[in-house]
């Protein structure tokens, strides 16, 4: 078989070029910035600045705190990865069942999907803020001691719960797709059979759609890593005592607002690898696994 | 360009009242909300009216902090605006700027004015001038904490109405009275901790803050905040906590939120927060920051808190022209009487406080000028000038960590303290 190629040798890189200008200009130069920079100590205004080598790493993983944001930003992306697939599941489930205005219903469920981050953190801000929350008063009114402005644990259910709540909608729209490509005969097989309707989820539906969750779990992982700075920074500002505080949140804080930026740096030199690494787990096991039918 | 277009052009320019002439635009980057912001926009607009040559135009560029980012921010890209309003914290930060800034003098001096020093109240002189006594920045809006309370809710809790707490024991002891009275559930509630229960409470009290006049008279300094005032305070507020009857609202003003819906009866606030607490239609009274029984030479002076507007190096002559006249308006004397009155913030002038004294403001509006009183009643001393450090804003988000832990039960009042000390020592060193 002849192979195709391109008549003109300069065409190709021509072709290219766009892509790896935006590459260049989007990625590398600022990977490469925040490279030098972690290596350096330099005032806000970058009047001075001295070459430290790997001293800002050092310090930064010798700090509790550091270690304290990685515990945190486990526990948050574990949670809100499970919280918003479950809840999708379940509502993509619950709406195949629907008969009449199926569409209407998707509709209604797609739509978080299009708000902003930093907006879906002040709409549950509003809702639960102790100060003005009209449900922070439902809950106080109903004894239970509702303050996420000192209480960690119940600040980390309420980003975990903004923040899951925005991504159910990318999840059930996946759901939605996996659920439709599973055979009709399979199920009505099994109903025959006398299978009850519980059954036949978790024995058929649930495995046949398991290379979707996988991939929904590594988007949301993800998700929950570096698209939720707006979700944190609006609903907690990484309080109180740090109890929210992610290694997304602690780049911000210690670059923007204590001005820090060599450490800051150091920190978004980690991030980075651990993106890497992330995207390189992706490739190998979801690239592999899952078939879209 | 033919003929007609240009007649259109010229008739639309003099139907929007645009100038024909080059008039040199100055970009004026602030983080005043609510009230304070319409004040902002007004002295602007007034300000491009009484003149042709330069436009002023605010631009709101989010809280103190945010602000203060974007200004790093814009000198790093060589791209600022012609005047940033910087918070009293980032003093020192600016301060350590040598080069990126124009003093405010030389501003003053471009625009063909004279500086002189003895016309602008003397605490807040002293506050945003270096060692040598050179003036960096321009005072806008000065402010000092105050006491507020609902008059409603002394009245129903059978409390003297014009008889505020004045120490914070009484405050603490006031505040438990109210909550078991059932007037409201919540007796006291705080903005700002770390500028009114430490910065403030240090030179109200005339302990130490820190070493070196806290770092007013040199950068090497160690915190002394684990002395047993402070700890004593802070047990005494976190028991309230524990009792519901102090409640906290957050790092930053969200507080007065709580006293504004009515639900705590006693706030301690800047005074720069009378705007919203008058638009709010409450029945409200003002007392004199509360001081420790303790403290032996109580109450002392308070500092200066609010913001400074501050001008970058680089600009052309044609802009610091321009700045000057805006500085230069916003020192008369009828324009700070009027920002006084209405905001609540300090005049800057002598000669505006004089002025609003002599309107008779102070007889219709009583505790009015208690925030002016309370910063100059007294000579400061070392431990009351103010405090500076060149990473003050990460200090306050140590302290507030450590607050939150405190306030949460989850740490006694020593160890908050202790850590606070430890901690805020080895940023301030990594800092030098």
């Amino acid at each position: 078989m002849p192979k195709a190629v391109f008549p003109n040798r300069f065409l190709p890189y021509l072709l290219l070029a766009p892509q790896v200008a935006i590459t260049l200009v989007f990625f590398y130069w600022p990977a490469s910035q925040a490279l030098y920079q972690s290596t350096l100590k330099e005032d806000p205004f970058g009047l001075k600045s001295k070459f430290v080598g790997l001293a800002n790493f050092a310090a930064v993983l010798g700090d509790p705190d550091y270690l304290h944001s990685v515990r945190v930003t486990v526990v948050f992306s574990v949670s809100t990865a499970v919280l918003a697939l479950a809840l999708a599941l379940f509502l993509a489930t619950a709406a195949e069942k629907v008969v009449r205005g199926k569409a209407f219903y998707r509709t209604l469920l797609i739509w978080p999907y299009a708000v902003a981050p930093a907006v879906a953190g002040l709409l549950w801000l509003f809702m639960f803020n102790p100060a003005m929350g009209t449900f922070a008063y439902l809950l106080r009114d109903a004894g239970y001691r509702w303050n996420p402005l000192l209480d960690g644990d119940q600040a980390m259910v309420l980003v975990v719960v903004a923040a899951a709540w925005k991504q159910i909608s990318y999840n059930f729209l996946f759901f939605v797709a996996a659920l439709q490509s599973i055979p009709r005969s399979l199920i009505e097989a099994a109903a025959i059979d006398g299978a009850s309707s519980t059954k036949r989820f978790w024995t058929i539906v649930f495995p046949l759609i398991a290379p979707t969750t996988f991939f929904l779990l590594v988007v949301n992982t993800v998700y929950a890593f570096f698209d939720t700075f707006g979700i944190i920074d609006a609903v907690t500002g990484g309080g109180p005592a740090q109890a929210t505080q992610t290694l997304v949140y602690k780049v911000y804080n210690d670059g923007f607002v204590n001005l820090d930026l060599g450490g800051s740096a150091a920190q978004s030199v980690i991030l980075m690898a651990i993106v890497i690494a992330l995207t390189a787990v992706q490739f190998r096991y979801v690239e592999r696994r899952v078939h879209y039918g | 360009m033919s003929i007609r277009s240009l007649i259109l052009s010229g008739v639309l320019a003099a139907t929007t009242a645009l100038p024909a002439f080059a008039q040199t635009e100055l970009q004026w980057w602030h983080a005043m909300t609510g009230a304070n912001n319409e004040v902002v926009d007004t002295l602007a607009k007034e300000f491009n009216d009484s003149q042709k040559d330069y436009k002023v135009v605010p631009v709101f560029k989010g809280t103190y902090p945010e602000t203060l980012n974007a200004g790093i921010a814009a000198f790093r890209a060589k791209q600022t605006p012609a005047i940033i309003q910087v918070f009293d914290v980032g003093t020192g930060v600016m301060m350590g700027a040598e080069g990126a800034v124009k003093p405010v003098a030389e501003v003053l001096e471009a625009a063909g004015e004279k500086f002189d020093k003895s016309k602008y109240l003397p605490g807040i002189v002293a506050y945003y001038s270096k060692p040598d006594g050179t003036m960096l920045s321009f005072p806008y809006n000065s402010s000092s904490p105050i006491l507020y309370y609902n008059k409603d809710i002394f009245k129903k809790a059978g409390l003297d109405v014009d008889n505020p707490p004045k120490t914070w024991q009484e405050v603490f002891e006031t505040a438990r009275k109210i909550k078991k009275s059932g007037a409201s559930d919540c007796g006291y509630t705080s903005t700002w901790l770390t500028w009114i229960h430490l910065e403030n409470f240090a030179a109200w009290n005339d302990v130490p803050y820190g070493t070196e006049e806290n770092g007013l008279a040199g950068t090497d300094v160690k915190l002394e905040l684990n002395e047993p005032i402070y700890v004593e305070h802070f047990k005494a507020l976190a028991d309230l906590a524990k009792e519901g009857v102090f409640r906290y609202g957050g790092r930053t003003s969200e507080a007065k939120q709580l006293f504004l819906s009515g639900e705590c009866a006693m706030l301690t606030e800047s005074s720069g927060g009378l705007g919203d607490v008058v638009k709010s239609g409450i029945n409200y009274g003002i007392g004199q920051l509360p001081y420790d029984e303790n403290a032996k030479s109580a109450p002392q002076n308070t500092i200066p808190g609010g913001a400074s507007l501050w001008v970058f190096g680089g600009k052309s002559d044609e802009e610091y022209k321009g700045i000057g006249a805006f500085f230069k308006f916003l020192s008369q004397t009828d324009v700070q009487q009027r920002l006084h009155e209405k905001s609540g913030y300090l005049p800057v002038t002598t000669a505006a406080y004089e002025q609003t004294k002599k309107s008779g403001f102070y007889e219709k509006n009583p505790g009015r000028e208690t925030p002016i009183t309370q910063m100059m009643g007294k000579e400061p001393t070392g431990n009351s000038k103010g405090v500076r450090l060149p990473n003050l804003p990460q200090i306050r988000d140590i302290e507030n960590e450590q607050f939150e832990a405190l306030l949460a039960g989850k740490q006694d009042a020593q160890t908050t303290m202790d850590n606070i000390v430890k901690l805020g020592n080895a940023a301030i060193a990594e800092a030098q």
